[in-house]
């Protein structure tokens, strides 16, 4: 449920106008939320930045996820981590 | 959860951030039910969900970081080893430190996932984060579940 919630928050932050980006191990409830911008990462629930312990996969993620504010829209945007 | 009918947006709300990244005042926002252990925990026994949050001091100690959190379905155990995991201040702190992000705003905001019954979110507290944010003058949120 922490996935709708994401969705949900973003979506009151993007009307209040601050423009959100976010993870997502479930893509398919993301899919279904319409979270405004959502990268998904091939991670079990528990570990959205990959690996404990690990800086370099943490940083690469977070660049990822803020590289969506390029993405042009329309909205959703939902993208696939590539990166790992 | 093959049953739940999942809340949707419709329309999408679409803020474009209007400055470069590098300029710009980034806020943390967690669901995972992360809070200080100074702090009251989430109410895990809520019926449809605790739809309240706490303010996370941006310079808190990771092992500050507790979490109350009434999913089951996962591993909390990479957390604990590493609170960046679910809530990376300290990679933040290196973005802003590097230039990468123009700032980590003063205060992150954490939210319990675990709401089947979102409509006080909706209505009352994530506008209420929203102006806490705004008041801030947070150009960016990232919003990381777990």
């Amino acid at each position: 449920m922490c996935h709708q919630t994401v969705g949900l928050v973003a979506g009151e932050l993007e009307r209040h106008g601050i423009a959100t980006t976010s993870i997502t191990m479930l893509r398919e409830v993301t899919e279904k939320v319409r979270t405004p911008r959502a990268l998904a990462v091939p991670y079990a629930l528990g570990y959205p930045l990959g690996k404990p312990g690990d800086p370099v996969l943490q940083t690469r993620i977070l660049r990822a996820a803020f590289a969506l504010l390029d993405a042009p829209g329309p909205p959703p945007v939902l993208v696939d981590f590539t990166g790992a | 959860m093959a049953t739940y009918k999942y809340r949707a947006l419709d329309p999408v709300p679409f803020t474009r951030l209007a400055k470069p990244l590098r300029n710009a005042r980034v806020a943390l926002v967690s669901t995972g039910g992360i809070h200080l252990a100074s702090q009251a925990p989430f109410d895990i026994e809520s019926k449809g969900g605790d739809t309240s949050f706490r303010e996370i001091p941006a310079d808190a100690a990771p092992a500050a970081l507790g979490i109350a959190h009434k999913s089951d379905a996962f591993d909390q155990s990479g957390f604990r080893a590493d609170r960046n995991l679910g809530f990376p201040l300290e990679r933040l702190r290196e973005m802003a430190a590097s230039g990468e992000i123009g700032s980590l705003n003063r205060r992150a905001l954490s939210f319990m996932g675990s709401i089947t019954a979102p409509g006080r979110l909706v209505r009352e507290t994530a506008p209420a984060s929203a102006a806490l944010f705004a008041a801030d003058g947070v150009d960016v949120a990232l919003l990381v579940p777990l």
